[in-house]
């Protein structure tokens, strides 16, 4: 019988070793799997290369992880928090910068057996002509650049070649799931989640609500099962936060 | 500089008198998407008879207005992640499914700030060199919208143009401007070539070409 439920997150998550590679869903706070952060943070990983749109405005979640020095590389869109840039500038953590639609569709892409795809976002800008610097030397020099992408024309329009990701493990939070991991979202706070979770080879989904084997109808699921590996419920120790204006595009 | 300080100071739309100018080239049907700072002023001046369907990037389709306090869902916010309601008719995608609505040509127009706008449409805005770099989804939006409408103050605080002939910023994207929306006039990008085809009221065209730095034809009276 297949049953995904685990009771104890640090025990689920001791597989998770430092150095891994981790997709992370979640938009800001919203749709964030906080409490998988928080038992990372309290497993004392570190050297992790987190794939996730942003930071946050604040020291929960990845800004947990960021506060603790725990992440050797951001792949993100949009940071956010000063901190995080901080430690770019300091040569402490490497920021690969992706368009956020880039960015959404290298995770799809790496979970549905895509190696690589061409888009027009970013075409002809500094992500992608190889002068964005991926990291800073400790003495503010610039270190390493971020690769210069291949590019080709289609239909008269410059397209650049972007990779499929695919992650060690990935970490969302989702709003019900049934044994089997089939996974329902709500609302906006689906974002990010289904595609991080199809990026990870193994991947942990953090719910509000645990469901009985058959109270998700087939149409309603969002996200099968077959793409979940282990379901925790959510801790109340990491309550939602209320929504607060982060400047972003 | 020097030049832009000379200048006459002169005053045309407001903040709120350029969104509203805008909404009014919104049409029925249209989806868009608006970006932070003046595009967010529009959604009240959008006219009764027009329904506009508003996306925001982190997959909504059906944005309403603004939470009331006390209402917020963190589970429902736009782009700039404030609290929102959704339309009666709102769908709810993934980041994956959003993004392949502004890059699948099914956006009819996204409006976005600019630090700097060439007069063959490249656009500047999202990173001021020595700043903090962060992009979201400014280069799919202008990759992918069918137009792309830029609303800004005709030239920035120190009275520099903002239209220019080439962008010293950084690129959002190349050649994807449509249309200008400003303070001073409204302009239009067709097969890269600039066009004035609206002063603000009180605004005269000489006034528009000497805080212009690009060169464009005039059109004025044109449908805008």
């Amino acid at each position: 019988m297949i049953d995904k439920f685990r009771a104890d997150p640090a025990a689920a998550l001791a597989v998770i070793p430092s150095g891994a590679t981790l997709a992370v869903g979640g938009f800001g706070s919203s749709g964030r799997p906080d409490t998988l952060l928080d038992t990372l943070c309290d497993l004392d990983r570190r050297d992790l290369h987190v794939i996730v749109n942003n930071v946050g405005g604040d020291f929960t979640g990845i800004g947990r992880l960021l506060a603790e020095g725990r992440i050797r590389r951001l792949t993100a869109s949009f940071p956010v928090l000063p901190e995080f840039y901080d430690e770019y500038f300091a040569g402490r953590v490497e920021l690969e910068l992706i368009p956020q639609g880039t960015l959404a569709e290298r995770l799809r892409a790496g979970g549905a057996g895509i190696p690589a795809f061409f888009t027009p976002s970013g075409a002809a800008t500094m992500l992608a002509d190889g002068t964005f610097p991926l990291g800073y030397r400790a003495d503010g020099e610039v270190a390493t650049l971020m690769p210069e992408r291949e590019r080709r024309e289609f239909g008269g329009r410059e397209h650049i070649l972007e990779y499929g990701i695919v992650a060690d493990f990935a970490l969302v939070k989702a709003h019900k799931s049934d044994p089997r991991g089939n996974l329902r979202f709500r609302l906006s706070a689906r974002n990010f989640n289904p595609l991080a979770a199809m990026s990870g080879r193994h991947t942990f989904a953090e719910v509000e609500h645990l469901v009985g084997i058959g109270e998700l109808e087939p149409d309603d699921i969002h996200l099968p099962g077959v793409f979940v590996n282990e379901v925790l419920l959510t801790s109340p120790e990491s309550p939602k936060q209320p929504a607060t204006a982060e400047h972003s595009s | 500089m020097t030049q832009a300080t000379t200048r006459a100071a002169i005053s045309g739309r407001s903040r709120e008198h350029i969104a509203q100018r805008l909404a009014a080239d919104l049409r029925d049907g249209f989806v868009v998407n608006l970006g932070v700072g003046i595009p967010l002023l529009i959604p009240p001046y959008i006219p009764p008879d027009v329904e506009v369907i508003l996306h925001a990037e982190n997959g909504v389709l059906g944005l309403g207005p603004l939470a009331p306090p006390g209402q917020e869902d963190p589970d429902l916010t736009d782009a700039g992640k404030q609290p929102i309601t959704l339309v009666t008719g709102a769908a709810i995608v993934d980041s994956a499914m959003s993004f392949a609505v502004v890059r699948g040509g099914h956006l009819d127009v996204t409006v976005l700030g600019a630090l700097q706008v060439s007069a063959r449409g490249d656009l500047a805005n999202w990173y001021v060199p020595g700043r903090n770099p962060a992009v979201g989804g400014a280069m799919d939006l202008v990759a992918g919208a069918r137009e792309v409408w830029v609303v800004m103050e005709h030239a920035d605080r120190a009275g520099r143009p903002k239209i220019v002939e080439e962008c010293t910023f950084p690129l959002t994207g190349r050649e994807v401007v449509t249309r200008v929306y400003t303070d001073l006039a409204v302009f239009h990008i067709v097969d890269g070539e600039l066009r004035l085809i609206e002063c603000a009221p009180g605004i005269t065209p000489a006034a528009v070409r000497e805080r212009t730095a690009a060169p464009y034809t005039e059109d004025l009276g044109a449908e805008g």
